[in-house]
């Protein structure tokens, strides 16, 4: 009998069972530790959160391996870690360490700004962020198995990630009422490959799963990404940037579980302390978005 | 009357596992808390995070009526992390229902790099199948996956790889696959549930 790894299915499979659930941003071994016992489904082991890049400027990177494995070697949930966009020898050097899942990021400073990652060549599967279906689409053309919006990383305003969920889902009901002649010229406008518009049309939803990411701080904020249609949330530094991060990262669990269930997230809502404090999208200058980053 | 399905909808793969039964002519509900327990003819435990799924039913009290069901008779079926939630020995760490007398290890083949598709044969799902479907091989996807190290009197062993290492198991009205028979075509193994509870 023949045994094959790294197929489309294991790939595509491991988001899958991801669904549902929170994934968070962690520095340390002990927040991974916090991370899993609050109930998230994964982690994604960094250097710096998104809020602390923000603030601190300069190029950021992949991080060390070192504390890449010391996050592995803490949690037994997946463990995901960022490359650059397009810096395919970050994705070698992470697939090395035996990380579970990629994301190749706009959080992190571009290496490349045309191309992405052919994903295709890696046996470690591939999440990356969108901001409409057009960008979903070409990033699943690359091989990405695994889609997330990108809402604005580290500002705890969740105005993005709706923005971002609604472009995507909105598009695809357009696209589930055209006429089969009409999506070429879809396909050409959306820059996306022919093939995946069809299928989309067709199944009316993405190929694969999409999680909602960039700004999430509450409960609520996660409860509403999931009503909006996505299949799960990853939270970077609204867990760890708030007060109390133990209580605030179970009470997104929980929300996300019972994301229709208005009255169990007003109770995990109760006494949450401080949110992070969060950015006004007005007060932060194009140039220092990241979300445009990505081609 | 027709039967009712639940699937545990606490976090993972349980949408697929609705499909399918649906697929099947059964009805399939959603399970988030003890209120959609009631009148259940069978329950899923799906594929996901076997932490999380198992802190979620802790925390929504629904450990000990699930034990109890389960007790009474009523069909449980785990995949992957609902086999490791069903074992009554996972090594290192607390059983969540103890129910199976199985030791269970978690992420037996390694990490998401080691994830696999291979064919199985499971002579078992013959009792299930139309005639072209019998002998034919199972398509299983390993995600993650765990394996049963071991098990207890009165367990069928349902299917193992080529080493040896037992993947699926049958305990009375107990079902157990270390794959994911929800992500691929083949629904056999989801009418064998079925028959079960027949």
């Amino acid at each position: 009998m023949e045994v094959e790894k790294g197929t489309w299915k294991v790939k595509a499979g491991l988001a899958q069972m991801l669904k549902g659930g929170v994934i968070m941003d962690v520095v340390t071994p002990e927040h991974a530790k916090i991370a899993e016992d609050g109930g998230a489904c994964a982690v994604m082991a960094l250097e710096r959160v998104p809020a602390d890049i923000r603030a601190q400027g300069g190029v950021a990177r992949m991080s060390d391996p070192e504390l890449i494995l010391r996050i592995m070697d803490a949690v037994t949930i997946p463990v995901m870690a960022k490359c650059r966009i397009g810096h395919f020898v970050e994705a070698q050097v992470l697939e090395s360490l035996g990380v579970d899942y990629l994301d190749e990021s706009e959080v992190l400073t571009p290496a490349d700004e045309e191309h992405h990652i052919n994903k295709h060549l890696f046996k470690v599967p591939f999440v990356c962020g969108c901001r409409n279906l057009g960008e979903a689409l070409r990033r699943i053309g690359e091989g990405a198995a695994m889609i997330r919006t990108k809402g604005e990383a580290g500002t705890g305003n969740v105005v993005e990630a709706v923005r971002h969920a609604r472009a995507v889902q909105g598009a695809i009901r357009r696209l589930q009422n055209m006429a089969s002649e009409e999506l070429m010229a879809a396909a050409k406008e959306m820059g996306a490959p022919y093939d995946l518009v069809v299928q989309v049309a067709q199944a009316g939803k993405l190929p694969v799963v999409n999680f909602a990411a960039g700004g999430l701080a509450t409960p609520a904020d996660a409860a509403m990404m999931m009503q909006l249609g996505m299949d799960g949330v990853f939270v970077g530094s609204g867990i760890f940037k708030a007060a109390d991060q133990p209580r605030r990262a179970a009470a997104i669990v929980k929300a996300v579980t019972h994301y229709n269930d208005p009255q169990i997230i007003a109770e995990v809502s109760k006494g949450l302390g401080e949110a992070m404090h969060g950015l006004e999208m007005a007060a932060i200058p194009e140039a220092e978005r990241l979300a445009v980053r990505g081609w | 009357m027709g039967k009712k399905y639940g699937v545990l909808a606490l976090q993972g793969a349980f949408i697929e596992h609705v499909q399918v039964l649906r697929s099947l002519g059964v009805e399939s509900v959603e399970v988030r808390l003890p209120k959609h327990l009631r009148g259940l003819d069978g329950l899923v435990i799906p594929g996901g995070e076997s932490t999380t799924i198992g802190k979620l039913a802790v925390a929504y009290k629904l450990v000990e009526p699930i034990r109890r069901m389960a007790e009474e008779g009523l069909p449980v079926w785990g995949t992957c992390a609902g086999m490791i939630l069903l074992a009554k020995d996972i090594g290192q760490g607390r059983p969540l229902l103890g129910l199976m007398d199985i030791v269970a290890k978690r992420n037996a083949f390694g990490r998401q790099v080691d994830s696999f598709e291979t064919d199985l044969l499971v002579p078992e799902l013959d009792e299930v199948s139309i005639a072209e479907e019998r002998g034919y091989p199972f398509h299983a996807v390993f995600i993650r996956a765990p394996s049963i190290e071991r098990v207890g009197n009165g367990v069928l062993e349902i299917a193992c790889l080529p080493d040896g290492t037992i993947v699926a198991a049958r305990q009375d009205n107990l079902l157990a696959t270390a794959f994911h028979p929800e992500l691929g075509g083949d629904t056999r193994f989801h009418r064998y549930f079925l028959h079960m509870a027949r």
